[in-house]
């Protein structure tokens, strides 16, 4: 390009030094051409397949469970270093601990107890939070009763409840079922809020234009439209019903009679069976990354996934 | 819906002449936080059977207000708007509504689903006929190859094509548009208007068409209602049925175009003299 200053059809004007008055520099006119187009040739295939090692690394589960086996690795080289095994035992001593938890000790009977109570709990506080969140969306008393009931409820640890709870139901599942609710409503509500309101006006006007109101505008616009914050809303529900659960039964050991996991890894302690403590815990985050990675993977996938509403 | 009884308004010609949309003395306003904005004030237009009659005007002249309330999403403070004789009062399946935006499809429903949505919502189609339209109509705006694919792997104008598809398959009253085709690029535009003409051939439907583009208007459109801005006033009604693509660029085309611009930017030359000044020598010269 910068040669074409120095072309011999313009020798006086930009040869040397640039002249003393402005000149306007006209763009070099130039041919036109067409083509046909070729062939891609050289850079040879449109498509590719992925190599194997590319296909690998694509499969999140395996890339999950790579830092899994790394963490196992980091702790049984931790704990064969501390070698204590009434403090901290090896991975491998825990694995132990864990089958034979689940051979003698009903360690999947009492696992299924506690997920039996989180279940009905958590069930209760989708409905609850369900209703309260239509009836928000749809008028503004209900509104403002969600976001005052949500500030109000919200930061309240659900097992500081227990004590009370107990002392109005008694020592059973209505008291479990009681704190789960309210450890799952209210972060559950706060999302699915918050996922409606920041649903886009041309949607909402396009389900309107339908001639949808009342509930079924919330069934089959809304919730649909809010699914991703619902689905966080459900996770993080999820968690705090899980912790406020094994909590709850580690002190108060409540559901009398036949104990869950959480009286499980209480008793072993007692006891001083550190590994069956250690197995309890592994119970607790086995259980804890099969719903997260399987169930609401399982979800993710087909719904929000599959709409292009996250990536 | 029920365009067989007449409650009202049948002091017109007869049934044939009678207008299909009648907006009389419309003065729209809406709040924001600090201001009651008047966006139209008493407008008045008629659209009738088969018409493709748009709505011209540069921003602020509440041309899309009008639309809007047309459909009923917002209420008029005076006047009336008569769809078939019965006033407008809510939204309703017998105004399908293209808006501009690419996100007015469910992204959680297939191209098929979201075709299907509003006849089953309404009520106006069981399951099956429903579907039968649905592809029907999919088929008319090419699309038949996407059918079960969703929204999000669509591009800006296939978009556009599900949403005119989705109005289209309800066999609405009035088909309104609102901008459907600003958000698309240029070549895609060109496109969409030249199928939405090939449509209106072959199935005559109404459609009131919402643009600030003098020439998508003069195109696309019948009859142009010209708004002027700050409240959106009527300024003038015009034909423009004998305009399409071909006769862009000829010279009736263009004195009409040039007559049209001049009707709205005449006094926006004051207004830009004005506007230098102070806010309330602009207000003096509304």
């Amino acid at each position: 390009m910068t040669d074409l200053s120095y072309s011999p059809r313009s020798p006086g004007r930009t040869a040397g030094r640039p002249p003393a008055t402005a000149v306007r520099r006209e763009p070099p006119v130039r041919p036109e051409y067409e083509r046909a187009v070729a062939a891609t040739g050289p850079i040879g295939d449109v498509a590719r397949p992925l190599s194997l090692w590319e296909r690998l690394g694509n499969v999140a589960a395996l890339r999950r469970l790579v830092i899994l086996a790394a963490i196992a690795a980091l702790w049984q080289a931790l704990a064969g270093w501390q070698n204590n095994p009434l403090m901290f035992p090896t991975f491998t001593a825990t694995m132990a601990a864990l089958w034979d938890g689940i051979r003698s000790d009903g360690l999947p009977a009492m696992a299924w107890t506690s997920l039996a109570v989180l279940l009905k709990g958590y069930a209760v506080a989708v409905a609850a939070a369900v209703l309260l969140t239509a009836v928000a969306v749809t008028t503004r008393v209900g509104n403002d009763l969600l976001s005052t009931l949500t500030s109000m409820f919200n930061p309240l640890p659900a097992i500081a409840l227990l004590p009370i709870a107990m002392l109005w139901f008694g020592l059973g599942e209505v008291s479990l079922i009681f704190v789960l609710v309210h450890a799952v409503l209210w972060p559950l509500a706060l999302n699915t809020h918050a996922g409606f309101t920041s649903v886009s006006e041309t949607l909402r006007m396009a389900g309107r234009n339908y001639g949808l109101s009342g509930l079924r505008y919330v069934l089959t616009l809304l919730i649909p439209a809010a699914f991703p914050a619902i689905l966080t809303g459900l996770k993080v529900g999820w968690a705090f019903a899980w912790r406020t659960l094994i909590a709850a039964e580690l002190v108060f050991g409540v559901s009398s009679g036949k104990g869950g996991l959480g009286w499980f890894i209480f008793q072993n302690r007692n006891e001083l069976y550190i590994d069956k403590v250690f197995a309890g815990l592994v119970t607790v985050i086995l259980i804890g990354l099969l719903v997260e990675n399987v169930v609401f993977r399982w979800i993710e996938v087909h719904t929000v996934r599959k709409w292009g509403m996250v990536r | 819906m029920n365009a067989l009884t007449f409650p009202q308004g049948i002091d017109t010609a007869g049934a044939s002449e009678r207008p299909l949309l009648d907006v009389s003395g419309v003065t729209l306003q809406y709040k924001t936080r600090r201001h009651l904005v008047t966006a139209t004030y008493r407008v008045d237009f008629q659209v009738f059977q088969a018409e493709r009659y748009i709505l011209l005007g540069p921003s602020g002249c509440g041309k899309s207000s009008l639309l809007k309330a047309v459909g009923g999403f917002l209420q008029p403070v005076e006047g009336a708007i008569r769809l078939n004789g019965r006033k407008v009062t809510r939204p309703g399946p017998d105004r399908m509504m293209v808006f501009q935006e690419f996100d007015q499809l469910p992204p959680w429903k297939t191209v098929k689903q979201n075709v299907m949505f509003p006849l089953l919502a309404s009520g106006k189609a069981g399951r099956r006929e429903a579907e039968e339209k649905a592809l029907d109509c999919i088929a008319r705006v090419n699309l038949t190859k996407f059918a079960d694919v969703h929204p999000h792997m669509l591009s800006g104008g296939m978009k556009q094509r599900v949403a005119i598809a989705r109005a289209m398959a309800m066999e609405p009253d009035i088909l309104l548009m609102d901008e459907p085709f600003a958000a698309l690029d240029a070549l895609t535009r060109r496109k969409m208007q030249e199928e939405l003409l090939a449509l209106w051939d072959d199935l005559r439907f109404t459609v009131l068409f919402v643009t600030h583009s003098i020439e998508e208007a003069l195109v696309v459109g019948s009859r142009i209602l010209v708004l002027s801005p700050h409240p959106g006033q009527v300024k003038a009604e015009l034909n423009c049925a004998v305009h399409d693509h071909g006769s862009v660029g000829g010279a009736e085309f263009q004195a009409l175009a040039n007559r049209i611009h001049t009707m709205l930017f005449a006094e926006d030359v004051e207004g830009a003299v004005t506007d230098g000044v102070s806010d309330a020598a602009a207000g003096g010269t509304r």
